[in-house]
């Protein structure tokens, strides 16, 4: 997998679409709007009329919080690859040969590492738009990875969280990443080094309740959908419809479970800061 | 009134049969019904012998299984219940108090199903909320400072999916007991007693040692959730529940070689059937277990845990 390593850093023009008629215009999920995709792509990904904060996978991701979108990405050791043999309407294998295709990534997470305000850091980015973003062995080994990269460099450690829990054909050792990347935080922790989430829509189930939910610092992109139970589960439980904004990256912060909500356009800053006032603790007055 | 479950429907039969038999008063019906139970309890052990994973998963949910309090009753002695996650409220889903286990000082942590109407609805069917994950962790750190070993019994069909855990934070409550799990200083068991289903069962099983009855379940989502989820738009979805559980690996027999459990508690003809039986096998397993840990420092414990997960998966 040589061809996941030192991708050469883009610092403009990042999602790279060649601009076809088709995808000159990009029209917003939340308002309908049509922008320009280059307007879009040099918004963050936001949409100018309404600021609604779209997925992005890590490409985008990647540019956007390295300084300068300079970085370098790290090899993610192989995993067992269908270790259940799954089959339900198609073969898991083809399922991932399809996301693989579509994503041109090789699994639901990347990771890098680059500077940010100066410090060095790993990022990783979860990706949905890679079967959902889906927590199977390849995203607890890529967490893995990223963790104890930062633990060998002193280096704080980011996610970019997002999926819709666990990657369902690989049964039981989908649940098992949650201890595995707990183990992980565990090793951070006592490293002394931050470990820094960022919620992006949408954070659910297994991920959420394991590695999303650990952070020393969470943040949340503004409208994220963030929760351990899917809404439709809950509203067949408590038979009751569920309230304008529930579950959204706002109303936890109202609960006390983020420490901010912070718009994209603002993420660099925000995550320099952090990093600075918690790797660098002594600077001139 | 025993429960019977759809794959049983020949052991109904032959009890009802036996219990006309019976109902005739004399002798000869008695002996004839006696000579049936035998051949009964013969068919049951063939039939238990070679369940499908969706029938074992009925077995793991049957409403006469034994629950956490049947275990407790039997294997602790001066078991002192504890309450309350000291933020909000008691959690009678989860619970979990001291006592001792073969004279030693324990910890013992578990979902409670409850065993009729009103108890079910009391402990919420083993659903646990976030309190009940925050009290887990309270005593965990409890017996972490005063040495106790750590037992837990997992049997749940999931945490509550309900709108006021989501907003006391039900996925952080689950993902701090997992940290605390790792985290502990002293031995810590779980078995997998019946359901051990999703995030509300890691909750309180990422331990040293993972033992699970033979027809327990362990799994990342119930076969219907996972059926309803990959055969979307089959209009089938319902009723591919038993070929989900086959292709989910789900079973003790299967996890066992898989890794993710180390030992398999045998529960001849099913726990609900010989409750006293398997309770007995279920007491020795975490007697062994718990004698396979003793003599590690904190740190050797920590580290064997942490080392068992990471190993997860990788070699398969
Ligand atoms: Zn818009």
């Amino acid at each position: 997998m040589s061809w996941l390593t030192r991708i050469r850093p883009r610092l403009t023009g990042f999602l790279g679409r060649r601009e076809t008629p088709d995808n000159l215009w990009h029209k917003c999920r939340a308002c309908n709007a049509m922008v320009y995709t280059k307007e879009f792509d040099e918004n963050l990904g936001v949409c100018p009329k309404c600021e609604f904060h779209e997925r992005i996978g890590p490409k985008e991701r990647f540019a956007q919080v390295f300084d300068g979108g300079v970085h370098t990405r790290l090899e993610i050791p192989a995993v067992p690859e269908d270790p259940l043999g799954f089959r339900d309407q198609k073969k898991y294998t083809d399922r991932i040969k399809a996301a693989r295709t579509a994503t041109s990534e090789p699994e639901a997470m990347a990771v890098a590492t680059g500077k940010i305000g100066g410090v060095d850091a790993v990022v990783a980015v979860q990706n949905f738009a890679f079967m959902g973003g889906s927590m199977g062995l390849a995203v607890g080994e890529a967490f893995l990875t990223g963790a104890m990269a930062a633990v060998k460099a002193r280096a704080p450690f980011i996610i970019f969280t997002a999926a819709g829990g666990a990657r369902m054909q690989e049964g039981i050792l989908s649940l098992m990443q949650m201890p595995r990347t707990t183990v992980a935080v565990a090793e951070l922790r006592e490293a002394g080094l931050p470990y820094i989430v960022v919620m992006t829509d949408p954070t659910t189930g297994g991920v959420t309740a394991s590695y999303a939910m650990l952070g020393d610092i969470q943040i949340a992109e503004p409208g994220a959908l963030i929760g351990f139970a899917g809404q439709r589960v809950i509203e067949n439980t408590i038979r009751e419809k569920l309230p304008e904004g529930f579950q959204r990256a706002e109303y936890l912060l109202e609960h006390g479970m983020l420490d901010m909500v912070v718009p994209r356009k603002d993420l660099h800053a925000t995550l320099a800061r952090l990093v600075e006032l918690l790797m660098r603790q002594r600077v001139a007055a | 009134m025993t429960t019977y479950l759809d794959f049983e429907k020949p052991l109904a039969e032959a009890a009802a049969r036996a219990a006309e038999l019976r109902a005739t008063g004399t002798p000869a019906g008695e002996k004839a019904a006696a000579k049936l139970d035998a051949r009964a309890d013969k068919a049951a052990a063939a039939l238990y012998a070679k369940l499908t994973p969706w029938q074992r998963t009925q077995v793991a949910r049957h409403p006469e299984r034994p629950h956490f309090k049947d275990y407790v009753a039997a294997l602790i002695t001066e078991f002192t219940p504890l309450s309350g996650d000291r933020g909000f409220a008691e959690d009678a889903a989860i619970i979990g108090g001291m006592g001792r286990f073969n004279g030693r000082s324990v910890m013992v942590i578990g979902h409670e199903k409850g065993a009729d109407t009103a108890s079910r609805v009391k402990h919420n069917f083993g659903m646990g909320r976030p309190e009940g994950y925050r009290k887990a962790i309270r005593l965990m750190e409890l017996a972490g400072r005063f040495g106790l070993p750590v037992i837990t019994l997992v049997d749940t069909a999931g945490a509550y999916p309900g709108a006021e855990g989501e907003a006391r934070g039900q996925a952080e409550a689950i993902a701090r007991a997992t940290q605390a799990s790792l985290d502990l200083p002293v031995p810590m068991i779980a078995a997998i007693v019946g359901e051990g289903m999703s995030g509300g069962a890691i909750g309180l099983a990422a331990a040293n040692r993972i033992v699970m009855f033979e027809n327990a379940v362990y799994a990342v989502i119930s076969p219907e959730g996972c059926a309803s989820i990959l055969w979307r738009g089959d209009d089938k979805a319902a009723s591919r529940a038993a070929e989900a559980a086959e292709a989910m690996k789900l079973t003790a027999a299967d996890l066992l070689k898989l890794g993710v459990i180390d030992r398999i508690v045998a529960e001849p003809g099913g726990a609900h059937r010989a409750p006293a039986e398997a309770i007995a096998n279920l007491g020795a397993a975490l007697a062994t277990e718990l004698a396979g840990l003793e003599g590690q420092s904190p740190a050797e414990l920590r580290a064997g845990r942490r080392a068992k997960f990471l190993a997860m998966g990788r070699l398969i």
